[in-house]
């Protein structure tokens, strides 16, 4: 590994201010940032580690919503939300293995974006908000496209507000070497519509599939969407699979979805 | 330069490290506990396994400072004082769970953690956990069947093909 500085502070205002040094990053549970500095993929000249910080911890009840801790690891997210949002539990489970569940974490994923991460399906589907030191984005607006978020620079996410469903599910085609998604899908159900987020398939990274949307708002069935599909073009083509193979999983892992969360 | 302290095995550890320095690179380099191995260095292999506050963790992908006042377990930790093995090493030798043995640290480490969380675990969750644990020798069903034993289970039961 290549010499940077590293500096742990206790509280958010310390890391806002070690982050606004150049090239300085900040560091979550570092299992993605850490190899990809090995490969001199990323090289910040400083780390701002955000493990310290106490209020960057935990689940809490947040009126009809969670409020998750950026810093909350995966396997704590698993832990808490078990009962209070079960198919947010079973997603934060299947990430990576479990030593990977003991150091990563939500805020380190959403803003790493990667476009096969699970977490960015959740946040998508849940219409949740990506809450900053500085301001509050909606997921809507928040997820820009390969490894790119509305993240400023220096910005710290604070916490996730994630809306509770009254139905949810994720389903996931694991790329088995790697454990990301080939192709995954977050159906949530609420009152007033259903929304469904894709991950692992875009070049453009996590999206909203709106035509399924509309028909499972109709009809909250694996029927309701038999005769649709994603336009393959736009989709990821690698080793792993075509852009055909891929918008044709898109259609089968929402039905799969759908079935999970309808029983 | 800078001072790091941490409890290594029970025993209070400190050393002069960098930023960059790696949990795995501390325990080898600095305290000379080589039994924590580097496979892969990508976070993949799981050879380097320890307990970080009694969570099991890959200790090449978490740096030294970040484990500052932590309780760090390895596997020079696991035997008694006296060398006798523990339930989980000694199930590994009885039932031929390692060949090369470069592989054992971390699975020993992991199904560690493992038991603690889930004392009793069925096949399928044993295998589950192991999914970031690699045996190039492809040991798996032996390794298994050491953690089923480890736990007080019955071995003699069929394990699925892999």
């Amino acid at each position: 590994m290549y010499e940077f500085d590293f500096v742990r502070p206790a509280t958010i205002a310390e890391a806002v201010q070690a982050l606004a040094a150049d090239e300085a990053q900040a560091l979550g549970g570092g299992q993605t940032l850490l190899p990809t500095m090995k490969q001199r993929l990323a090289m910040p000249e400083a780390l701002v580690s955000l493990t310290g910080i106490d209020e960057l911890q935990g689940v809490c009840p947040d009126g009809e919503a969670l409020a998750i801790g950026a810093a909350t690891t995966h396997a704590d997210v698993e832990r808490a939300t078990a009962d209070s949002y079960p198919a947010l539990a079973a997603l934060a489970g299947q990430i990576g293995d479990p030593a990977v569940r003991n150091r990563g974490t939500i805020g380190g994923s959403l803003a790493n974006n990667d476009p096969s991460a699970c977490y960015p399906a959740a946040a998508l589907a849940s219409g949740a908000t990506i809450v900053t030191h500085r301001r509050e984005i909606a997921a809507d607006e928040y997820f820009e496209g390969l490894f790119s978020t509305a993240l400023e620079e220096d910005e710290i996410i604070t916490h996730v507000r994630m809306p509770v469903p009254q139905a949810a599910a994720y389903e996931k085609f694991v790329q088995p070497a790697s454990r990301f998604a080939l192709v995954g899908v977050f159906v949530a159900r609420f009152e007033d519509g259903v929304r469904v987020a894709v991950t692992g398939a875009s070049e453009e990274g996590v999206f909203r599939w709106e035509e399924a949307e509309a028909a499972l708002s109709q009809s909250f069935s694996a029927d309701a969407i038999a005769g649709l599909s994603v336009d393959p073009d736009g989709m990821i083509a690698d080793l792993h699979g075509s852009k055909a193979y891929r918008a044709h999983l898109v259609q089968v892992i929402t039905k799969r979805a759908v079935q999970a969360a309808a029983a | 330069m800078v001072n790091v302290t941490m409890t290594v095995n029970g025993q209070t550890a400190s050393g002069e490290v960098e930023g960059r320095t790696l949990l795995s690179g501390f325990l080898r380099d600095n305290l000379g506990l080589t039994g924590t191995h580097i496979g892969c260095d990508t976070s993949q292999c799981g050879a380097c396994v320890v307990h970080v506050n009694g969570k099991a963790v890959k200790s090449c992908t978490m740096l030294a400072l970040e484990a500052d006042g932590a309780e760090v377990g390895t596997i020079e930790g696991q035997a008694a004082a006296d060398g006798t093995l523990n339930r989980i090493q000694q199930a590994f030798q009885d039932h031929h769970g390692l060949q090369c043995g470069f592989c054992t640290p971390g699975m020993v480490m992991s199904a560690a953690a493992l038991l603690q969380d889930n004392p009793e675990p069925s096949e399928q969750e044993i295998r589950e956990y192991l999914e970031g644990n690699l045996c190039r020798c492809t040991g798996y069903h032996n390794i298994v069947k050491a953690i089923l034993a480890a736990s007080g289970q019955p071995t003699e039961t069929p394990l699925a093909a892999e």
